[in-house]
């Protein structure tokens, strides 16, 4: 280990490893922020992870009602998969299980048209219509196309199709190294808040943290990841551990983002809040986990992430 | 700014579907003056009619009007065009972006055919504004025509696409609509004849059709957008008040799709 220090906590010199995926935003509205919400939630649950799930899929912010197309309550919500067409296999199930179904719901693009980063579109409206049985009808207003379904609380409007974005980036990740759970629970909330605070950015595992981090491969045979046991306190002592003696509990937080410099700016939030909350909370250590640097793209050194204040 | 100057009302009806500012733009004043724009055998030039400054620039005003004034704006692809006074028929027709607006009244047809841009008109309009000319498969297809003062019958005759935005309009308004959206003030009888798809947004209307069916009053998402989109315009407010405002729904004409709808006030 290096001798890297933020605020007077222990931080190692290496970096998350991170992999090109294909993502995508949506804007979700309802007539309350609650059933806005509702929807969102629905829609992104069961997204930890593309390998098990899918699809990595969370909240990115909450709207008023005058940042969404229809002036409603809403809810960015970001899906990230492994590819495009992965990703509107899950994006077609998602929204037709789950904001369909939602009472006064809307869908729409979340990305802007006009970024200069968007990708493909995925048509999403003009694929969910064909459950109005040939009775939805479509409208163009303000150049974007919207499908009304006929649904039974009155029409489910969905945007015709949504863009996609070049750039996303899924597996940014920052590891505390704790003494006891519950502070080390502590500093990867706070971290947590701080890295969605960042635009363009979700956290998919609960609450934003997993305890569970794991490595590629498996001595059973067959399993494509197993727990990353280096990292797990009750094998302490053990020829691979990478735990002190101090350390008793690790807790991970894992960022996707819609392009590198947002998660760069999200995971620089995260290590600051922490490394200041976490000296009165027995914070031994941050580090990131990565797979040598050989099987993705971006790698997010924490020695970059020192410097400036948080995001 | 080029301006085009009307010397004299024209001894015959003009075609002014090739004078357009992107059309101007290369061109020399003494180019533009031999530019053909005559319908008869007399074979009239742009200069015969008006007095030419141009500046080759995307704006172009039409200094004086006539209703002899054929297809200002056709297939208009950008920039602007001001008309001081009237138009005759088939204004902005085909156009595809850019804007075109008539201080004066339109003959018929304005905007047949238009696929982008706005159209907007100050005073009347004669019929099938936004309509299709005879033999077209469509009108008004993805354009926004505007008309501040009254419509002739047949507004938006088998429109396809975009908005039409009236203060009033005769019989038959929104007739074998195919889709798109009309909003007006006061319009006449049987509404929607024939329509397959599209919207109509109405303070008041004559006679209804028997083939138009209540369905109730909902509160519908689309109609928020419909609100912001004739917001965007600066219209007159109560035409996004309108959209805003609690809805009776009529679905039509189910002698054909039936997949069109009259919006009315409730009460």
């Amino acid at each position: 280990m290096a001798d890297l220090t933020l605020n007077g906590i222990r931080v190692e010199d290496t970096f998350a490893e991170a992999f090109d995926m294909a993502g995508t935003a949506l804007v979700l509205t309802a007539e309350t922020p609650d059933w806005a919400m509702i929807a969102a939630t629905t829609m992104t649950g069961f997204a930890t992870s593309v390998i098990g799930c899918g699809a990595e899929a969370g909240i990115d912010a909450v709207l008023a009602p005058e940042e969404t197309p229809d002036g409603r309550p809403g809810v960015r919500v970001l899906l990230f998969g492994f590819d495009a067409g992965g990703l509107k296999a899950q994006l077609l199930k998602r929204v037709g299980q789950c904001v369909l179904t939602s009472p006064g719901s809307a869908a729409y693009a979340g990305i802007a048209w006009d970024d200069p980063h968007r990708g493909k579109a995925i048509t999403l409206g003009g694929a969910i219509r064909m459950f109005g049985d040939g009775f939805a009808v479509a409208k163009r207003y303000g150049g974007r196309r919207f499908w009304r379904t006929p649904v039974m609380d009155g029409e489910f409007l969905c945007e015709h199709s949504v863009p996609t974005i070049e750039g996303a980036v899924g597996g940014g990740n920052l590891l505390f190294l704790g003494r006891a759970f519950a502070d080390t629970l502590t500093v990867a909330e706070i971290a947590v808040a701080a890295a969605r605070a960042v635009p363009d950015v979700i956290l998919p595992f609960p609450g934003g943290i997993v305890r569970s981090g794991s490595k590629v491969g498996a001595r059973t045979k067959g399993m494509m990841a197993s727990t990353n046991d280096a990292y797990c306190p009750t094998l302490k002592g053990r020829a691979g551990s990478a735990l002190p003696p101090e350390v008793n509990v690790v807790l991970e937080i894992v960022i996707d983002g819609l392009s590198a410099a947002a998660i760069s700016r999200s995971m620089r939030a995260a290590l600051h809040a922490a490394t200041a909350a976490g000296g009165s909370l027995g914070l031994v250590a941050v580090t990131a986990g990565n797979y040598g640097g050989n099987l993705g793209r971006h790698h997010f050194h924490l020695r970059d992430l020192l410097d400036g204040a948080a995001a | 700014m080029s301006v085009l100057t009307l010397r004299h009302a024209p001894p015959e009806r003009l075609d002014l579907s090739g004078i357009t500012p992107d059309r101007l733009a290369g061109l020399s004043e003494a180019e533009a003056a031999r530019l053909p724009v005559g319908t008869s055998r007399l074979g009239l030039v742009l200069g015969d009619c008006f007095t030419l400054a141009l500046d080759g620039g995307e704006e172009l005003r039409l200094a004086g009007g006539s209703d002899r004034l054929d297809r200002v704006g056709a297939d208009l692809a950008g920039g602007t065009i001001t008309v001081e006074g009237d138009v005759g028929q088939r204004l902005g027709a085909g156009m595809r972006a850019g804007t075109i607006r008539v201080a004066g009244s339109a003959g018929p047809f304005a905007g047949a055919g238009a696929k982008g841009g706005l159209i907007t008109i100050a005073g009347d309009a004669g019929a099938s504004a936004g309509g299709a000319v005879h033999g077209a498969m469509g009108g008004l297809d993805g354009a926004t025509l505007v008309i501040g003062g009254r419509a002739g019958d047949r507004l938006g005759d088998r429109m396809r696409g975009g908005l039409i935005v009236a203060e009033r309009a005769g019989d038959l308004a929104g007739a074998r609509m195919v889709a798109g959206t009309l909003v007006a003030g006061t319009i006449g009888d049987h509404p929607g004849y024939g329509m397959r798809r599209g919207t109509i947004l109405v303070e008041r209307h004559g006679a209804l059709l028997p083939t138009f069916v209540e369905t109730g009053t909902q509160d519908l998402v689309f109609l928020r957008l419909l609100a912001k989109a004739l917001d965007a315009l600066a219209l007159d407010p109560r035409f996004a008040a309108l959209a805003r405002a609690p809805l009776a729904r009529r679905a039509g004409d189910l002698a054909t799709l039936g997949k069109g709808e009259l919006f009315t006030p409730l009460g």
